[in-house]
């Protein structure tokens, strides 16, 4: 099983949401993550799409995800043709002990405090999952308290956009 | 620029076959934009209607008139009430079903005899969900069908209100698309949406659930709407290159097999299809959702593949080296256990829904679009390829096939318990009626063997839940059929199970005058399911007698069940009466009849491919499997 992005053009309508998540789950595949927000058109949303898949299944779920009518166009993004982005708020134990260890780790990591008390704080961070997945490792011995993640965002590098090209066609 | 690769239904399909390069996507957008540009998408006449100040019901109405409509199934309620006022006024034909469900296949039997789109209406809440079934069935047998359903006011969506229930959301999983109407302006683009998502592309129900207030709220309405679906460009030319490759595979194969399936009873390709099979001499199945769409009677016919298909069809597919696949999809019931279907066919698929294509079985050429077009350029290349290089040579394989179609015919043996077989009753049927009739099936024993002893000879004759299943569909599959083909003798070829399910549309059938003809065929039992346990569960019989037959309390009395609603009844005990009461029933023409066609419960299905076991297993009685002494 590879892990593929799948870069989700849609048109943001009432219930397109549920239509993806519910193509996902009756079709039996796995979505690793799922991250959607509004784009640059009016009327479009983009859904960043993660999979994990074989090469049979992962066309057959593009497949299917055409068919869905609110859907405009689907690409592929690899990981070298695109940017690909996770966030994170983690919050962390730190009392007046620790906290310099931890904030000395986050910045390590090009990771910022967001929010601090006597005994935690919450850390940001951007970046490419596995970046995400060494922060943890390194916050876990001082105690995690809460994790909240996104869904992979992607976008793929130059200057071409997605929703123009998908217009063009339509 | 972005790096990505988009990911279309056509480059898919080029993919998978190992094409080095994509194929020239400008070209395809040209001609899909010139196609669209000649054809408007919206249904019907395409009058104009100046902006006109209607309330949203009339605008309801006033869609499906300029859709084209003339036929309508439903039952009102209180959420679609204000719909059912102007309905009232309109030159439309409204059927008032007995039940729901009763609505829903209805227009799915009207669909699939007349190639229109069938319409259904019902009220929010359980109206709408005693629909759920049938659209399930025609999303599984691709029928295009709009369900018009009320919804509670939009105030109160959401908050448990009476008759509420999320029926946009139900029906997800099995509608081809759905809309939530809130905005009475919003109605004639929806409704043209619906219809022509439903039609064209590979045919599907469609849902528009329409707000009460949406209804009673003032708008302005004018036609042709603009149809606004940026996610929908469905493929309707197969890709050249793709064709031609397919021509290449034809002129090499020396067992070539062509794989009929419901797609091209749906896109009418049934001349185009006769055309390619003479010219390529391979022989023909028909799938259970393509009975008719090439004759029977035609020599290359060798039968209807699957789990209760012939000896000579199950065969030529498994020994076959090319499978010439036209609007079908490998579905299990064809196929068996995938792994050992057809092991040494290459295979060409050509459907119009590209997620069909490397579903089940990879395609070595892939070809999307639609068999209308598909098949009479498949036959031109073919023309070409038999030229340069010669027409193959197919007699051994001919032979072989023939030998087979004459050892193994389909037959039956007579029940040990004197009874009546049902195989004789629906063969008489289909005999005493002939080609111009439509028979109607429901789920089961019986319908299978109106599949294997009906002669069809062609498309659109042949009706019955095929990937669904639904006990049930008959009675009111063929009310709408009558409806849709009212000069045609319609036939509902019924179990004394599925009977019972869905009989209460005998009342709708009486009163609008629709004379259907219902055969029971009554083993007294859920047949199938009994065939079953009697092959597999030791003769078990847990909980398949439903003593409706002979020997047993006879309840209900389907004579006097049909006497009740209004029907022409007879009971049929003995073999003798069997053509006499057939010929009655057609000579009564003014009122729907029901005949008690009462039959063995022993009788069994063969051939049989046992569940989960290779087509190779194939037995044409109880652990009898044909000998392969020709197989290579």
């Amino acid at each position: 099983m590879s892990r593929h992005t799948l870069s989700v053009l849609v048109e943001d309508k009432p219930g397109v949401l549920t239509r993806v998540a519910s193509l996902f789950a009756r079709r039996a595949f796995n979505i690793n993550s799922l991250a959607v927000g509004p784009t640059e058109v009016p009327g479009m949303s983009r859904m960043t799409v993660v999979v994990d898949a074989d090469g049979d299944l992962i066309e057959q779920v593009t497949k299917q995800l055409n068919k869905l009518i609110n859907v405009i166009k689907i690409v592929e993004l690899t990981s070298e043709s695109s940017v690909q982005r996770d966030h994170i708020l983690v919050k962390v134990r730190a009392d007046a002990a620790t906290r310099l260890q931890v904030t000395q780790a986050a910045d390590l990591f090009r990771a910022s405090v967001v929010d601090v008390s006597t005994d935690s704080v919450v850390i940001e961070a951007t970046g490419h999952p596995e970046k995400l997945t060494a922060l943890l490792s390194v916050l876990e011995p001082f105690g995690i308290r809460e994790i909240v993640q996104s869904g992979t965002l992607a976008v793929g590098r130059g200057s071409r956009s997605m929703s123009d090209r998908a217009l063009r066609s339509a | 620029m972005s790096k990505g690769s988009p990911i279309s239904p056509s480059l898919m399909a080029t993919k998978s076959a190992g094409a080095p390069k994509a194929p020239d996507r400008a070209d395809r957008t040209a001609d899909a934009v010139v196609e669209l540009a000649a054809v408007s998408p919206v249904l019907g006449p395409n009058n104009v209607v100046p902006p006109t100040v209607m309330t949203g019901s009339e605008a309801i109405v006033r869609s499906l008139e300029e859709l084209g409509v003339d036929d309508i199934f439903g039952l009102p309620g209180g959420a679609i009430l204000p719909t059912y006022d102007p309905l009232m006024a309109s030159n439309m034909n409204h059927v008032l079903v007995r039940h729901e469900q009763g609505a829903g296949h209805a227009a799915q039997g009207y669909a699939m005899v007349t190639g229109r789109v069938g319409v259904c209406i019902a009220t929010s809440g359980p109206g709408a969900t005693n629909l759920v079934t049938a659209i399930m069935d025609a999303h599984m047998d691709s029928v295009p069908l709009v369900a018009i359903t009320g919804q509670v006011s939009s105030g109160v969506i959401g908050t448990d209100a009476f008759q509420e229930a999320d029926i946009v959301g139900i029906t997800m999983p099995i509608t081809k698309h759905s809309f939530l109407v809130t905005d009475p302006n919003d109605i004639p683009h929806v409704m043209a949406e619906a219809f022509h998502l439903a039609s064209t592309g590979r045919p599907g129900p469609v849902l528009v659930d329409v707000a009460k207030d949406a209804q009673q709220g003032q708008m302005t309405f004018s036609w042709p709407p603009k149809i606004d679906l940026p996610g929908y460009r469905p493929v309707t030319r197969g890709h050249n290159k793709q064709v031609r490759e397919a021509a290449k595979l034809i002129a090499a194969a020396t067992k070539p097999v062509l794989y009929v399936g419901g797609g091209v009873v749906k896109a009418h390709a049934s001349a185009e299809l006769r055309e390619l099979a003479e010219l390529t001499g391979a022989p023909v199945v028909t799938t259970l959702m393509a009975r008719g769409v090439f004759p029977d009677s035609h020599p290359q016919h060798v039968g209807m593949p699957g789990m209760h298909g012939t000896v000579s069809a199950v065969t030529a597919l498994q020994q076959s080296d090319l499978l010439i696949t036209l609007g079908a999809r490998f579905d299990d019931r064809v196929t068996g256990i995938l792994k050992s279907f057809a092991p040494n066919a290459k295979v060409i698929h050509a459907d119009i829904d590209p997620a069909e294509i490397s579903k089940n079985r990879t395609a070595d050429v892939p070809i999307v679009g639609s068999v209308k077009e598909i098949i009479p350029e498949l036959t031109e290349a073919v023309r070409l390829q038999f030229e340069a290089a010669g027409t193959p040579d197919l007699t051994t394989w001919w032979a072989f096939l023939n030998n087979l179609k004459e050892t193994y015919p389909l037959g039956w043996t007579e029940p040990e318990d004197g009874l009546t077989a049902p195989q004789r009753v629906i063969e008489r049927i289909g005999a005493l009626t002939g080609p111009e009739g439509i028979y109607v099936a429901g789920v089961g024993q019986h319908q299978m063997w109106a599949a294997q002893f009906i002669k069809y000879e062609r498309p659109h004759a042949w009706l019955n839940s095929g990937g669904a299943g639904t006990m049930g569909y008959a009675v009111p599959a063929a009310m709408g059929a009558k409806v849709g083909e009212p000069d045609r003798v319609v036939w509902a070829i019924d179990g004394d199970g599925c009977f019972q399910m869905t009989n209460q549309e005998l009342a709708t059938c009486a009163i609008n005058k629709i004379p259907i003809k219902v055969a029971i065929i009554n083993n007294s039992s859920l047949g199938m399911v009994r065939q079953w346990q009697t092959l597999f569960y030791e003769g078990r019989y847990s909980n398949t007698d439903l003593n409706t037959g002979h020997e047993t309390v006879r309840i209900p009395d389907f004579v006097k069940l049909g006497e009740a609603y209004g029907c022409a009844s007879f009971r049929c005990e003995r073999d003798e009466d069997i053509d006499a009461t057939i010929q009655k029933a057609l000579e009564i023409n003014d009122r729907p009849v029901v005949i008690d066609f009462v039959v063995s419960p022993d009788s069994m299905v063969w051939p049989m491919v046992p569940a989960g076991v290779s087509n190779d297993q194939i037995q044409v009685a109880r652990n009898m499997t044909p000998e392969w002494e020709e197989e290579d």
